[in-house]
């Protein structure tokens, strides 16, 4: 019984809060027609473009600049504190380890995703059971930090030695005669560990965009570089990576934006202890374990910063492909 | 078939040994995490603790090692049955809502005439990157201010606003390389710009539309900050990354539990991955590599 009522409010919600938000653009559309002839055509691109613009600017704009004079207050935003907030985000020790792990991940992800991605793409291209083994590499893009998180618990799961282990990689070291390790606990591995989840979920995004890119390169190109006697070895290094590098770069960015934001592999896994904490878990810390909006804030604008060249590198891109148009 | 091309295509087949055995490797280490947990969801409490889930390959048809008790167990009494309903709630308004509000403001931007729409699309390409932690203590303090904390309602607009910048990028692209003429032709029959976008653009979208709802849907099921911080943990209105990832926390050695948990949580994006995967590529291609 409880169930069906459950449900009935979930349909609900969904018609009300879907069917409200065409049934406004309709009630605007008449409005506006409803309007003499000058003002109702300068006014309907509006009537297009105001719902998203006021939302993205309730959503993103307006919070990003409060966000940003937050960051020179103090804990409790009453007291005006200059750049302390930012002199303790650069000098702090735990706050220096985020960035050092946060750099690790940067690398690591980045490098190992984007190459092996790229490795992938161009083998998979010559073989018939393309679209399977795509599908499988792909497949963990649709599973969420939290359910990869639960996966790979699973996976560095650690029982001492002399128990059966029950964690698939500490199984096979001790087969191997070796003793068992605490991944997540170990500081020598244990951001290695957490980095490798995130290399799981993301080699396959970073696959299929090149695959594409590698699809599109002409056939006669790689043809007439055959005839003149290049191998498949040279073939790759001067024709494929040269004539997909702005898809790589792309690749690239698109992983090393995900990676600054990444939070939830660290929050599930290990809740940032035994020194495994990044830049977006430490920000989330100072916010909800330490209520302390001013560190929390300049820590969000310091990792906005880091994102602003890719911001602008997409402005451009945009202008000259608007160009083109 | 002549026998020829059979054995030219045999030969060719073989000389690829090295790349078949590597693609194979690389598919069975991507795919054995899934599967570890896939297994060790139907096993026995007792049996996992004691033994690792590739132990039952010994004998896999023993069929009284599995059961569906872990599964009925979470559901119920560790509430993931409401969290899954709760998910549910949460995503499809919050991927409905965006999409219609983004493909509204797409046909504007794409073939709509006004001042600045130039620069408030620029700003649309910077929105696209911006970190969401930048926004979530003024929305936070908002949202107390206007209850909207813990309400489905406060979710559904911020995951609009989260996605919009995306929606609306994809959407443009798409709608503005719809052909000029057939847009023209509609005008000169005397068609409104509604009936245009709704009879017109619309119809004509539908693959971009449908990458973007991919997207959408299956970010919002995934997402775990934003109801972290929007919905808290009450088990009314937690979602399933929220109630897996509190248990983790509270019960982070009862794999029996973990295991069906993660399961549940992973059902629906996998059924969304595997239906409409070929949506879910464009979706990825177009967001990057034409930008």
């Amino acid at each position: 019984m409880e169930v069906i009522t459950r449900i009935f409010n979930v349909i609900l919600a969904i018609v009300f809060g879907c069917g409200g938000v065409i049934g406004l653009f309709y009630l605007a559309n008449y409005g506006i027609s409803l309007l003499p002839k000058p003002w109702n055509r300068n006014l309907l691109p509006w009537v297009y473009i105001s719902p998203a613009m006021l939302i993205l600017s309730a959503y993103l704009i307006l919070p990003t600049i409060q966000t940003f004079y937050l960051s020179f207050f103090d804990g409790r935003s009453q007291n005006f504190v200059g750049v302390q907030n930012y002199l303790f985000a650069f000098t702090n020790k735990s706050m220096l380890l985020a960035f050092r792990n946060n750099l690790l991940w940067l690398v690591l992800v980045t490098g190992i995703s984007v190459a092996l991605g790229l490795i992938i793409a161009v083998l998979v291209d010559k073989v018939s059971y393309e679209s399977i083994a795509k599908s499988l590499i792909f497949l963990p893009m649709a599973i969420s930090f939290v359910g990869a998180s639960v996966i790979w618990k699973f996976i560095y799961a650690y029982k001492p030695l002399g128990d059966e282990q029950i964690g698939l990689l500490n199984a096979i070291i001790v087969s191997l005669g070796f003793e068992p390790v605490g991944w997540l606990v170990e500081r020598s591995v244990n951001n290695f560990a957490l980095i490798a989840i995130m290399i799981w979920l993301y080699t396959g995004f970073a696959m299929v965009i090149l695959s594409a890119a590698v699809k599109g390169i002409p056939e006669d190109v790689i043809e007439a570089a055959r005839i003149d006697g290049a191998n498949s070895w040279q073939i790759f290094w001067r024709i494929t990576i040269p004539m997909i590098r702005s898809t790589i770069l792309v690749v690239s960015t698109t992983i090393i934006i995900l990676v600054l934001k990444v939070f939830d592999i660290v929050f599930v896994m290990t809740g940032g202890n035994n020194g495994t904490e990044v830049i977006a878990s430490r920000m989330i810390k100072e916010m909800f374990n330490y209520r302390n909006f001013g560190r929390g804030s300049a820590i969000a604008i310091i990792l906005l910063l880091l994102i602003v060249p890719v911001m602008i590198s997409n402005i451009r891109r945009f202008k000259t492909q608007e160009k083109l148009r | 078939m002549p026998p020829k091309v059979n054995q030219h295509n045999q030969s060719e087949f073989w000389q690829k040994t090295p790349i078949h055995i590597t693609i194979v490797i690389i598919a069975f280490i991507w795919t054995l995490p899934t599967m570890g947990l896939f297994i060790s969801s139907f096993r026995q409490r007792d049996a996992m603790l004691s033994s690792g889930w590739w132990s039952i390959f010994q004998h896999p048809f023993e069929i009284t090692q599995y059961h569906l008790g872990n599964y009925l167990d979470v559901l119920q009494s560790q509430g993931m049955g409401q969290a899954f309903l709760n998910s549910l709630t949460i995503s499809i308004p919050a991927t409905i809502i965006p999409i219609a509000i983004a493909t509204f403001a797409a046909y504007g931007f794409a073939w709509m005439e006004f001042p600045g729409r130039q620069f408030l699309f620029i700003i649309v390409v910077c929105l696209l990157v911006v970190p969401l932690q930048t926004t979530l203590i003024p929305i936070l303090r908002a949202y107390r201010d206007l209850g909207l904390t813990n309400t489905f309602l406060g979710v559904w607009l911020a995951h609009t606003g989260y996605g919009l910048p995306l929606g609306i990028y994809l959407l443009r692209n798409y709608i503005g390389a719809l052909p000029r003429d057939l847009i023209e032709a509609a005008k000169v029959d005397g068609a409104s710009h509604l009936k245009i976008f709704t009879q017109l653009i619309v119809p004509l979208s539908m693959p971009a539309i449908a990458s973007f709802a991919v997207f959408q849907f299956l970010w919002v099921w995934n997402d775990l900050l934003i109801a972290l911080v929007y919905l808290g943990g009450t088990n009314d209105v937690a979602p399933v990354t929220i109630q897996l990832s509190n248990m983790v926390g509270s019960r982070g050695q009862d794999w029996y539990l973990l295991t069906a948990g993660a399961f549940i949580s992973m059902t629906v994006p996998l059924m969304v991955f595997f239906a409409l995967q070929r949506y879910f590529v464009r979706g990825i291609l177009a967001g990057s590599v034409k930008s």
